[in-house]
C-alpha cells in the first residue's frame, strides 16, 4: 500500500520578487507590490518590505502569512533588545537573529525567502542573503523570489561583486552611486516584469542611509 | 505590641488582621529616594530624583520605559523594581504581539497587582519591596497609578512615593486641581517643583534629577539635561520668591514641610498603611 499523503499543504506561494544592493554608504532594497495565489492576483498593493530597525530592512518572498508572522517575532525581539541594550540593533546583529529565528523552525520552516538590507556598523552597505530555514551570507547584492533567476545572472554581470573568499580582502559593495542603483534596479524589475506573471503592478523602492529612509514607487507592468 | 510575634511569616495574620511582612514591605518603599507622578488630559509626567549610594558610584536608574505609551517609576527595591519592569515590558510587547495594538495602562497594573498579591499570600515568597507609579495611555487618555507591595493599586492625579515624598504631596495636593487640564510644559515645570520640595533646601539642579515624559501624541522618552535646567532657571533665579511663568498665583517658598500634612500621615503606628 502507497503511503498517505496530505490532501491539504500549510503552505502557499504568493510569489513576488526581492533585489537588494549594498553601496558603500547606502542600501537600496526593492520588492514589486504583487501578491498572487496560483493564477490568480490578490492584491497590486502589498507592500513586501518591512523595517525592522533603523539601519536593517527585510525583504521577503513567498508564502506572505509566514512573511508576516516572522516579521512580528522579529519586531518584538527587537523591542526586547532595545529595552535591554538601550540602542537599535544593528545590521549584522539582526542578520544573525534572522538566521537563527528561522532555523529555529527548521523542521516547519517559516516558507519565507528573505534579503536583509541596510547599514553594517560602519555604515557601509550591506545585505544578506537567505534560504528558508536560516542559512545566510553577506553579499554586496541579492535577489529572492519568483523573478529572481532572471534578476541575479543580470547583477552579477552588473556589479561583479568579486568573491569574498578572495585575498587580499575585497570590498563586495557596488562603487555605483545611488542615483545608480536606484537606476539599475528599476531596470531589472522592468524586464523581470516581462517574462515573470507573478512580478509587477508597482516597484517599491526604499533607499537606507545614515541620515534616514527614502522611499520611491515606479509603475510596472500590471499584466 | 503583638507586632513580633505575628511577623515572622507572611502567610500569618495578626490579631488585628494586618499581614506585618506586607507592612514591612511598604516600609522599604519609604526609605528608598523620592518618585513623583502627575498627569493632565492627555499627559503623565514621571520625576525622580538621583540618589548614589556614594560620590564614587553612579546613581541608580528608578524610571523605566515599558512601551512607548507607557512608563514607571519606582521606590524602594531597586532590583524587585527593575525584575518587576522587565515583567511590565514582556506584557506589553506580548499584548502587541497578540493583538496588534497597545496594552492599556489600566490593564498592565491590574497584572502586576496580582503578581504583587500572589507574594503575600506564599510561604516560600516574599512581598516585593518597590512601590511603582505606573504612568500611561488607554483610549480614554492618560492615566498614572499607585502599585504597591501588598497588591493594591490606584488611580491619581498626582503622587509621590519614597523619602521625604511628604513634602512633594503637600505641594502636589494644593495644586491638583488644576493639573488635569494643564499644559505639557505646565506638568513638567511641577513635576520638578515638587522633586524640589523633597530636596529640603538643597540646591535644585538638573543633575539631581531624572524627568519623563509621555503624551497622546509623544513617545515615552526622558528629558535631557538641559531642558531640565532651563525649567530649573525659570524659577530658582530668585530663591525666595517663586517666579510663576505660567500661572498668575504666587506661592511661597514651601520650608520643608516636615509633618505638616493637611490630612493623617501615612505611616503611623497603629494604623495599616494598605488601609489608607
Amino acid at each position: 500500500m502507497t503511503k498517505q499523503h496530505a490532501n491539504w499543504s500549510p503552505y502557499d506561494n504568493n510569489g513576488g520578487t526581492c533585489v537588494a544592493i549594498a553601496g558603500s554608504d547606502y542600501c537600496v532594497i526593492a520588492a514589486d507590490t504583487r501578491m498572487s495565489t496560483g493564477y490568480s492576483i490578490l492584491s497590486r498593493d502589498y507592500s513586501k518590505i518591512h523595517k525592522l530597525a533603523d539601519r536593517a530592512v527585510l525583504s521577503s518572498s513567498g508564502f506572505q502569512a509566514d512573511v508576516k508572522a516572522l516579521q512580528k517575532v522579529l519586531k518584538s525581539r527587537h523591542l526586547i533588545y532595545q529595552h535591554q541594550h538601550n540602542k537599535q540593533m544593528s545590521c549584522p546583529a539582526m542578520a544573525q537573529l534572522l538566521s537563527n529565528t528561522l532555523y529555529f523552525k527548521r523542521f516547519f520552516p517559516y516558507y519565507a525567502f528573505n534579503v536583509l538590507g541596510g547599514l553594517d556598523e560602519e555604515g557601509k552597505g550591506c545585505v544578506f542573503t537567505y534560504d528558508a530555514v536560516g542559512s545566510y551570507e553577506r553579499v554586496g547584492y541579492g535577489a529572492q523570489g519568483s523573478g529572481s533567476t532572471l534578476i541575479m545572472p543580470f547583477l552579477d554581470n552588473q556589479l561583479k561583486s568579486p568573491s569574498p573568499l578572495l585575498l587580499p580582502k575585497q570590498d563586495s559593495n557596488t562603487p555605483l552611486s545611488e542615483a545608480e542603483a536606484v537606476d539599475l534596479v528599476k531596470t531589472v524589475f522592468a524586464s523581470a516584469t516581462e517574462r515573470d506573471i507573478y512580478t509587477g503592478d508597482r516597484l517599491e523602492i526604499m533607499i537606507l542611509k545614515a541620515d534616514g529612509i527614502k522611499t520611491e514607487l515606479m509603475d510596472l507592468r500590471k499584466d | 505590641m503583638f507586632r513580633n510575634q505575628y511577623d515572622t511569616d507572611v502567610t500569618t495574620w495578626s490579631p488585628t488582621g494586618r499581614l506585618f511582612q506586607v507592612e514591612y514591605a511598604m516600609e522599604a518603599v519609604k526609605q528608598g529616594s523620592a518618585a513623583i507622578g502627575l498627569r493632565s488630559r492627555s499627559h503623565v509626567v514621571l520625576a525622580c530624583v538621583n540618589k548614589a549610594q556614594s560620590e564614587l558610584s553612579s546613581h541608580q536608574r528608578k524610571i523605566f520605559k515599558v512601551d512607548d505609551h507607557i512608563g514607571v517609576a519606582i521606590a524602594g527595591l531597586t532590583a524587585d523594581g527593575r525584575v518587576l519592569s522587565r515583567y511590565m515590558r514582556s506584557e506589553s510587547i506580548n499584548h502587541s504581539f497578540t493583538y496588534e495594538s497597545p496594552l492599556p495602562v489600566g490593564r498592565l497594573v491590574v497584572h502586576l497587582a496580582d503578581k504583587a498579591q500572589v507574594c503575600t499570600q506564599r510561604s516560600w515568597k516574599r512581598p516585593y519591596g518597590v512601590g511603582l507609579l505606573v504612568g500611561g495611555l488607554d483610549e480614554s487618555g492618560a492615566h498614572l497609578y499607585y502599585n504597591c507591595p501588598s497588591g493594591n493599586y490606584f488611580e491619581y492625579q498626582a503622587f509621590a512615593i519614597g523619602s521625604r515624598s511628604q513634602a512633594a504631596k503637600t505641594y502636589l495636593e494644593r495644586r491638583f486641581e488644576s493639573f488635569q487640564e494643564s499644559s505639557r510644559e505646565d506638568l513638567i515645570k511641577d513635576a520638578i517643583m515638587a522633586i524640589r520640595e523633597t530636596l529640603q533646601g538643597e540646591t535644585l539642579k538638573s543633575s539631581l534629577c531624572t524627568v519623563s515624559v509621555l503624551g497622546v501624541d509623544e513617545a515615552f522618552h526622558f528629558l535631557d539635561q538641559e531642558s531640565i535646567q532651563k525649567v530649573i532657571d525659570t524659577f530658582e533665579k530668585v530663591p525666595e520668591e517663586e517666579e510663576d511663568a505660567g500661572e498668575g498665583e504666587a506661592e511661597p517658598e514651601a520650608a520643608p514641610a516636615a509633618g505638616t500634612g493637611e490630612q493623617g500621615g501615612s505611616g503611623d503606628q497603629d494604623v495599616a498603611p494598605m488601609e489608607i
